[in-house]
């Protein structure tokens, strides 16, 4: 049985055996090339955050001017996607700071988006640096979105973010009346935990506020375009999230066997700002969102071949779930190209099939 | 005093770029700004050991390649979580296309 508590069994094996922390595989690419890919610019987040941005007003604003018709009910459908799915990427690319070149517009952005998503913008920043020191290592990273065996009902219910919403205003709670939960205190540093509860006494006040003005107005609007949607529009981050590393390796340190890159429709790829590319996200993280198909075609010879659409992903990721739940040690096992490089096939032998 | 070692020539690093310098057992990164202007810091990031030889310079910043942490290589400064901890910088001073460097 994996013990994924951060100050679990697992986590401390992790240390000692030296995949905590480790050193992780990467595509040779030349410098000047890299330099190329990593070059930042505004324009391509400015233009997506304003088309992002306009359309949630004229959605919202549809969807109020409509309301209580059923005719209010696809404004709010789409208005919710791109409040609880398309802020889960902004959150993410502008955590990293690669989404603008100035770095006021990824704080602006990263802030807003933190809160729309529940998040609080201190504690996730860190979590998120320990998810990349240590993609899905049990005990270790605070972000695995699918354990194992899988909690089926979590996963369903997360795709109208009930048990995230839950979990996320008890922490927002906690954070802002008792101060940094102990697991968090096992990845954000001590300099950053006034961050964290000013950050949730923030969200926590706006919370309150749209609540009093829902009872105040005898209405359920305020809620359904603040609050709300991050329940009903979470469907599609959850949707894309889970082929991150679904039914994949864990405890690796080689983002081609435990991450996944989905070849996916231009809508959900604008909603998701391209990290369906994700294997090579997670090898270069400082490559920014709009450069990724590019970092794709220099280096796909080296990786695993992508997943060829989101049902494919989910074709392969359901049977291995299935099995997971029976209690049976399985796993996607991804082949290399005849041209790649493996790596530390002491830790990687359970997952390139060389054993088993 | 220390001496000025001879790290590289002016030519060996782009503008606005960073370049790996081991000497001593001890590993550095070397850098040439947009104005023209050679800098010296500790090599690894002080957040998780990461060779910041392989970030990016942004104009005085030099962003590591792991986590996006920054610092200012001119002073070491930490501009931007996860990097919290101050580099080292070391002086540094271009003589008829050399680079040399105090450590
Ligand atoms: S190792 Fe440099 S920011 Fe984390």
């Amino acid at each position: 049985m994996r013990d994924y508590s951060l100050l679990g069994e697992d986590g401390r094996r992790a240390v000692e055996s030296g995949l905590a922390a480790a050193q992780w595989y990467h595509t040779d690419v030349p410098r000047k090339e890299m330099k190329a890919l990593m070059q930042r610019s505004d324009a391509p987040a400015i233009r997506d955050t304003l088309m992002l941005y306009g359309a949630m007003v004229l959605l919202a604003a549809a969807g109020i001017a409509l309301w209580p018709s059923w005719w209010s009910a696809p404004f709010w459908m789409a208005y919710g996607v791109l409040y609880g799915s398309a802020m889960d990427s902004r959150w993410h690319e502008c955590g990293h700071g690669t989404a603008f070149r100035t770095a006021w517009m990824n704080t602006v952005v990263y802030d807003i988006a933190s809160f729309m998503m529940m998040r609080n913008p201190a504690t996730w920043r860190w979590s998120h640096a320990r998810h990349h020191t240590d993609t899905y290592v049990v005990g270790r990273d605070p972000e695995i979105a699918v354990m194992r065996p899988p909690e089926m009902a979590r996963l369903i219910g997360n795709l109208f973010g009930l048990f995230d919403v839950r979990a996320a205003l008890g922490r927002m709670l906690y954070n802002a009346v008792l101060g940094v939960h102990p697991e968090e205190k096992t990845f954000v540093p001590e300099s950053e935990w006034p961050k964290v509860v000013r950050a949730a006494r923030v969200h926590l006040s706006i919370y309150a506020a749209v609540l009093a003005l829902a009872l105040a107005m005898h209405s359920i609007v305020p809620l359904m375009v603040i609050g709300l949607p991050r329940l009903y529009g979470a469907w599609h981050h959850v949707m894309t999230g889970l082929l991150q590393h679904g039914g994949l390796a864990d405890n690796v340190t080689d983002h081609r066997l435990n991450s996944r890159t989905v070849l996916m429709n231009p809508v959900s790829r604008f909603i998701y700002w391209n990290m369906n590319y994700h294997v090579e996200h997670h090898m270069f993280p400082m490559v920014p969102y709009h450069a990724l198909p590019k970092l794709h075609a220099a280096i796909r010879h080296d990786l695993p071949a992508p997943t060829r659409s989101i049902r494919a992903g989910y074709a392969e990721m359901w049977p291995v779930w299935m099995r997971q739940l029976r209690g049976e040690e399985v796993f996607l096992k991804r082949d290399l190209p005849a041209t790649a490089r493996p790596y530390r096939e002491d830790f990687h032998a359970a997952a390139l099939g060389t054993t088993q | 005093m220390t001496d000025w070692i001879h790290a590289c020539d002016t030519s060996d690093i782009d503008e606005e770029d960073v370049m790996r310098w081991d000497h001593g057992g001890r590993t550095f990164a070397l850098y040439h700004s947009p104005d023209g202007e050679f800098f010296c810091t500790d090599g690894l990031c002080s957040h998780e050991q990461v060779h910041l030889a392989g970030g990016l310079v942004i104009d005085h910043l030099i962003e590591c390649p792991k986590h996006n942490g920054q610092f200012d290589y001119r002073t070491g400064e930490a501009k931007r979580a996860p990097a919290c901890v101050n580099l080292a910088t070391y002086p540094v001073k271009v003589d008829a296309g050399r680079v040399l460097v105090q450590v």
